[in-house]
């Protein structure tokens, strides 16, 4: 038998706002614990919140982004469940009336469009965090999570592979930080996500039993935790068992999915209307301002630089997948016309070098005028490709201008075929065995040949020439 | 819809609180009698008519994005019966 | 007349006349508590102390003639579920042992700003749950009148206070008749007003969307002056309003000739007290004496305010109450193995019969597959109830009713039978669905000698109509001026 897997995703972004989503609160990560917390996040006797406008705001914005409708109306639910990282022992969220409604995303996977669906994406308070000793017979809890604004985003069950998921979770990601309204960074936990997934007979219409998996902390893991679950699930099935509705742990060390089992588990989260905040009222004009601050997103900027910088799908993509790194290439575009050069530059030597860096394409010195300078250099013949490269790797050192590096380091190449006259006789006489081969049929011995001129001047021979003067000589 | 005391059980599972014997069959009784009380809104027709969550008709209430320093942050996480270092301390969470 | 006897009013007469101080309030007061709150029991805590200390620094500034707040060196009890910082707010729950308020509620933080001087803490039904003050983890408080008697609840402590002259003022907090109820059963003004007059911030949550603080005083225009230092828009509180507030006490001596005056029918109904009816007629006539011309009204969804309330607010509570887990504040069950037990233990011993009730049936009410049968019903129900005032006050400038529908009953006489005191509530309780303010006034006594009170209940922020035609009819009875004898 044939399955067909169906994934949904939940993803939790935690929203950049200086304060939390209901009191004053700051929201820096990393602070001593429990020093961001007030009466109002610890769930003190007779507090109460309030909403806080830039964290709708970006709600609003991530909506928009998202394709979803943005609710006209929209209003906070109390759910109700005991867990330590809880302070009232209720999480402020949205039930019935989420502030965006359906929506969706295109991402490009293996060449092709694929669109998911998003079923929902509402705003809630963060949980705080369990700290938890190797030794000790306590958990701690730490609340300067708590509070901190989050949106929920739930996708449809739309979601066939792990591979799916993995570019899925990436679009989000990518849109999100276009908006500029999160960190995403799942190391922090500022982008969390929980899977929901079950497998069906190929053809069937009715969903299987799903299970749902937490604990995921980084994109391959969520790749690899699918994987693995779909695996579990059909062998389950055709081995005779059943799915059982149920919540499973991902353990990354052991790369398996395990059943977090807890009878008390009740999932009767009894939602109803939060009586101490008010409804949400957006009106058209209020929308239309955020529309307005919208940035240009990944998807369709991608597809805008297929048709601009004629580039491939997967180049456009690749360029556009960080709002930086488009911001760069569009810079660097605005200064050259050789766009695929640029695109290869970018895509090889610089992202190479920022991610074993670890800086961002900002803090590289290698700025967009610095590499088209050097790409000019490359056009007019002054360097080769080659020495560009010694070239690259120097201005991203020092930050000196590639003519400036080339003159230093007398890298200029060399096209004058006097200069080059006794190297190319030399390396002739040197290599008659290569030759011979050569003038039999044997092609390859003729780069050997083309390589042993570039050695000899340290690589700064214009290629073409050389190529040239050795077809020449040979006869 | 009668209230047996496998409800009861279901509620105080839900709400963390565990009851004696006889405040179970005590409990059992006593909701019992008020949820049949309160049935009698079942006699009103009530299809057409909006809930009200809120009695007045405000919405919209915000506050601007500015992050404050609590002035009593210590004196609030000191109110815990179990510090441990600096955390709020509870029983082993696996 | 000993100080403490007097009304608020009086008492800064005296104080601008500079015929007494402040620290002479705070101390006869403080005498008062002491000489008979053995017998009362009003009291959970008092902080002579700091009271002390204030009412000094408030006599500096007059005799600095430095600006004095409108409440200068009055003495005020709080309920035991309004934050005042470092105060050990309890609302009278073993649960809340040992935590003292990390900060101060909104409606206190205005007391001191007019200089008043918070005395203590207040008894109360545990969480605000009674309308006897005997669900009180600290014993219950008896009613001045007949200490055999309940003084009311939830707010008994506040207004058995009043009425044994043990404050000159005090704050409760009403989410069904919590303020009006004891008031009535005490003899004392109370005075619950509209939804959203009054921040919430620092009110110890019971029911959400029907809680409200108010004002306990001994008379009338007291009351005004209180209840104009506490309203106001309030940024820490959605739900406050930003209107502007009245000068109540400016309104109390307009003419009430005229005033129309709703008197529905359904409350004239079996169960009640054949005193307290009689009370109510002769209270119309005094009106009626007065002017105001009494309009029969229909209020036709009354009979059910009792059930749709007891979804409404549990439900509410419910979730508010899930935070007393012992592990950031208060009581903390020290046996506990594991997690579940911790919230389990610390629970069960520190909740009372009452409060567990009222959290398991609002549990049950919102639990899954009973949400729309009772809860999502309820809440339409209190639109029916809110649309039945919205119609008669088309009509009439405000409504009379009795407060209870009987006096002071016997302590221990309805603890058994949770409904029966639930009922105890049906004329107060429409008014916290509806949101509109309501006051209590006496209106009389019984031939033993217990307080009836009247309830005037008027529309969305027109406290000083009410105010108004409460006054007018206090001048013209005199019901305050008796006091209860307290042997």
């Amino acid at each position: 038998m044939e399955f067909e897997p169906v994934i949904g995703l939940e993803v939790h972004v935690q929203l950049k706002t200086k304060s939390k989503l209901f009191c004053s609160c700051a929201t820096e990560f990393g602070a001593a614990p429990n020093s961001q917390v007030c009466p109002v996040c610890l769930g003190h006797p007779g507090v109460l919140p309030v909403l806080n406008k830039q964290a709708l705001d970006y709600a609003v914005l991530c909506g928009l982004a998202l394709n979803c409708s943005i609710s006209k109306f929209s209003k906070f639910d109390r759910k109700n469940y005991f867990y330590p990282d809880l302070p009232k022992n209720y999480q402020v969220s949205q039930f019935d009336k989420p502030i965006c409604g359906k929506g969706k995303i295109t991402f490009l996977i293996n060449g092709n469009e694929k669109t998911i669906g998003i079923t929902r994406a509402h705003l809630e308070e963060d949980a705080g965090k369990l700290v938890h000793s190797e030794t000790g017979a306590e958990s701690g809890v730490d609340f300067n999570r708590t509070g901190i604004p989050l949106l929920e985003i739930v996708s449809e069950p739309d979601l066939r592979t792990p591979e799916e998921a993995y570019m899925y979770l990436h679009m989000i990601k990518n849109i999100i930080e276009y908006l500029g309204v999160s960190d995403c960074n799942m190391e922090e936990g500022s982008l969390r996500c929980d899977a929901n997934v079950s497998i069906r007979p190929k053809g069937q219409e009715k969903f299987g039993t799903k299970v749902e998996i937490k604990n995921m902390n980084s994109f391959r893991n969520v790749q690899k935790a699918l994987a693995y679950e779909l695996e579990r699930q059909e062998d389950e099935i055709l081995g005779g068992g059943i799915i059982v509705q149920e919540t499973r742990l991902w353990d990354a060390d052991k790369n398996q999915t395990f059943s977090m089992r807890t009878k008390e588990e009740a999932h009767d989260y009894r939602y109803f209307p939060e009586p101490d905040l008010v409804p949400v009222k957006l009106d058209e004009n209020y929308i239309k301002s955020l529309e307005n601050q919208l940035p240009e997103l990944p998807f369709d900027r991608m597809n805008r630089f297929t048709k601009e910088y004629t580039l491939t799908g997967y180049d456009a993509q690749v360029l556009t997948s960080s709002r930086e790194i488009a911001d760069y290439y569009e810079e660097c575009a605005n200064l050259t016309d050789d766009y695929k050069a640029v695109s290869n530059w970018v895509q090889s030597e610089l992202l190479r070098e920022i991610n074993e860096k670890k800086i961002s394409i900002k803090e590289s010195k290698v700025t967009p005028s610095k590499l088209t300078d050097m790409l000019k250099l490359i056009q007019k013949g002054v360097i080769s490709g080659k020495i560009a490269k010694i070239v690259f790797h120097e201005i991203m050192r020092s930050g000196k201008d590639a003519e400036q590096i080339v003159k230093e380091k007398g890298l200029v190449q060399i096209s004058n075929p006097d200069e080059l006259k006794n190297i190319v006789e030399k390396v002739i006489k040197d290599n008659k065995k290569i030759v011979d081969d050569y003038k039999g049929g044997k092609e390859k011995s003729f780069m050997f040949l083309v390589g042993q001129v570039m050695k000899a001047t340290q690589g700064k021979a214009n290629p073409q020439l050389v190529t040239k003067m050795l077809k020449e000589a040979i006869g | 819809m009668s209230f047996t005391e496998k409800d009861v059980d279901y509620v105080a599972n839900l709400s963390r609180i565990s009851l004696s014997d006889e405040e179970k069959k005590n409990f059992t009784v006593q909701l019992e009698q008020i949820l049949k009380y309160v049935e009698k809104l079942n006699r009103l027709n009530t299809d057409n008519i909006e809930p009200t969550a809120h009695i007045l008709p405000v919405s919209n209430v915000f506050r601007d994005d500015v992050a404050k320093i609590c002035p009593t942050t210590r004196f609030a996480v000191e109110q815990s019966a179990l510090l441990v270092d600096g955390l709020f301390g509870v029983p082993r969470v696996i | 007349m000993s100080l403490y006897s007097k009304t608020a009013v009086e008492l800064i007469g005296l104080l601008n006349k500079k015929e007494i101080s402040s620290r002479d309030i705070v101390s006869s007061v403080f005498q008062r508590i002491e000489q008979v709150d053995t017998k009362i029991n009003a009291f959970i805590y008092t902080d002579k102390e700091n009271a002390l200390k204030k009412a000094d620094e408030i006599d500096k500034k007059r005799v600095n003639a430095e600006p004095l707040g409108l409440l200068g060196g009055v003495p005020v009890v709080l309920k035991s579920n309004l934050c005042c910082f470092t105060w050990p707010v309890s609302c009278a729950s073993k649960i809340l042992k040992g935590y003292n308020c990390a900060y101060t509620a909104t409606s206190v933080e205005k007391l001191l700003r007019e200089d008043a001087v918070p005395i203590g803490y207040a008894n109360m039904d545990e969480f605000a749950m009674g309308s006897s003050c005997e669900n009180s983890a600290f014993g219950v408080t008896r009613n001045p009148w007949n200490t055999d008697c309940i003084p009311g609840g939830s707010s008994g402590g506040s207004a058995a206070a009043v009425a044994a002259d043990e404050t000159i003022l005090a704050l409760g907090s009403d989410t069904g008749g919590s303020i009006r109820q004891p008031a009535s059963l005490c003899g004392v003004v109370g005075l619950k007003p509209t939804y959203g007059r009054v921040s919430r911030f620092g009110l110890v949550a019971y029911a959400s969307s029907l809680d409200q603080i108010g004002t306990l005083t001994k008379t009338v225009a007291d009351n005004a002056l209180l209840l104009k230092v506490i309203s106001g828009h309030d940024c820490s509180d959605s739900t406050s309003i930003d209107r502007k507030v009245p000068d109540y006490p400016a309104y109390l001596n307009n003419s009430i000739k005229g005033l129309k005056i709703g008197i529905p029918k359904e409350y004239f109904v079996d169960g009640m007290d054949n005193e307290v009816e009689e009370s109510v007629k002769k209270s119309i006539k005094t009106f009626e004496g007065q002017g105001a011309v009494p309009v029969e009204i229909s209020l036709p969804h009354t009979d059910y305010a009792v059930a749709c309330y007891y979804i409404i607010a549990t439900a509410e509570a419910s979730a508010n109450l899930a935070r007393f887990d012992g592990i950031r504040y208060g009581a903390r069950s020290p046996q506990a193995e594991n997690l579940i037990d911790l919230y389990e233990k610390t629970k069960s011993d520190g909740f009372g019969q009452e409060v567990k009730r009222r959290i398991l049936l609002g549990t049950y009410v919102l639990s899954s597959g009973y949400y729309e049968a009772y809860y999502k019903k309820a809440q339409k129900v209190r639109t029916l109830i809110k649309n039945d005032f919205d119609t008669v006050f088309k009509k009439v400038d405000c409504i009379l009713t009795p407060t209870s529908p009987t006096p002071a009953f016997k302590i221990g006489e309805k603890t058994n039978d949770p409904l029966k005191m639930y009922l105890s509530d049906i004329f107060t309780i429409s008014l916290n669905l509806a949101g509109l303010p309501g006051i209590s006034i006496p209106g009389g006594f019984t031939q033993s000698g217990l307080p009836i009170g009247m309830q005037l209940a008027g529309r969305p922020f027109e406290e000083e109509v009410i105010l108004n035609a409460a006054y007018s009819f206090e001048k013209n009875t005199l019901f305050h001026t008796t006091k209860p004898t307290l042997s």
